[in-house]
């Protein structure tokens, strides 16, 4: 494996959420408040429209740190695993029952520790060019 | 009505055990976008070195999940679940959960603070395997508004 630098972005990928999606992630996570499936619901509580659960987001936003790890199917070897991970939820994706939402994900490296032998990736996640996770980092431990 | 300060430092009795089962991993690891061979394919997990299929890093959460409804339903709460937006959320592993953990999830409040109409409740939930040892500590901040008109 190559050395990591602080600043070397790992990954840059766009995921498109539907309302199917939507729907999967609930049933997945037991997560069935309506406003993430209900229209009706969602206006009736002043929302500009369903929206993603924020742990969908948060969950589909560290895939490419985990993708990276393992090597994106090639023999490189599993350079290590997520040991921690945490996000502030500054605005809601409103996801288009026709159109759907798109997000997009940048992984930086943002910290090295040798001796911990850990990396700290942070992520800027974003959905319409504007940010919806806001100190998105997660630490590598490496292998 | 705001959330009950006293809440802070309360710890609740631990949620009953949750078995991770390999069909949930696969589920939730499609339903987040991965396609980690180590979450949906046994064999590439246990050639990585684990009993079983590796869950995603925010699987947690599901059970997490029992333990937030356990602070909703505690009597003296003053939690209204209708009010309530999700914050913030951090996990802290100390190894990854994989298929056959069987997880006990034990949460603390560890904050609570009302200020503006608008309560911040902090909540520690964290698991350990059939064998005591820590899995992993999942962290909500929840924000609780308070009713129109009430500036508690």
């Amino acid at each position: 494996m190559s050395a990591l630098e602080v600043g070397q972005v790992i990954a840059t990928t766009t995921y498109a959420l539907s309302r199917d999606t939507l729907v999967r992630y609930a049933g997945a996570s037991g997560d069935f408040n309506p406003i993430h499936y209900r229209d009706d619901v969602a206006a009736s509580v002043g929302l500009p429209g369903v929206l993603a659960h924020g742990m969908l987001t948060m969950g589909t936003a560290v895939q490419p740190v985990v993708d990276w790890l393992e090597g994106s199917g090639d023999d490189s070897g599993v350079l290590g695993w997520v040991s921690s991970y945490q996000v502030k939820f500054t605005r809601p994706v409103v996801v288009d029952p026709v159109e759907g939402a798109e997000i997009s994900v940048v992984a930086t490296i943002a910290d090295l520790d040798d001796e911990a032998r850990t990396a700290r990736v942070d992520l800027t996640v974003t959905h319409a060019e504007k940010t919806v996770l806001g100190r998105a980092q997660v630490v590598v431990t490496l292998a | 009505m705001s959330v009950n300060p006293e809440l802070s430092g309360r710890v609740l009795p631990p949620a009953p055990p949750y078995l991770v089962g390999r069909e949930k991993v696969r589920e939730f690891a499609r339903a987040t976008g991965s396609t980690s061979p180590l979450s949906l394919d046994v064999q590439a997990a246990r050639a990585a070195g684990h009993a079983d299929v590796v869950a995603p890093p925010t699987f947690a959460i599901v059970v997490q999940e029992a333990t937030l409804a356990q602070l909703l339903a505690e009597p003296d709460a003053g939690i209204d679940f209708s009010r309530v937006v999700h914050g913030e959320q951090s996990f802290s592993l100390s190894r990854p959960i994989v298929a056959g953990d069987e997880l006990t999830a034990t949460l603390t409040v560890t904050g609570v603070k009302n200020r503006g109409g608008v309560s911040v409740v902090t909540a520690s939930s964290a698991m350990v395997d059939a064998d005591g040892a820590h899995v992993v500590t999942a962290v909500s901040t929840l924000v609780v508004r308070s009713a129109d008109g009430d500036d508690a």
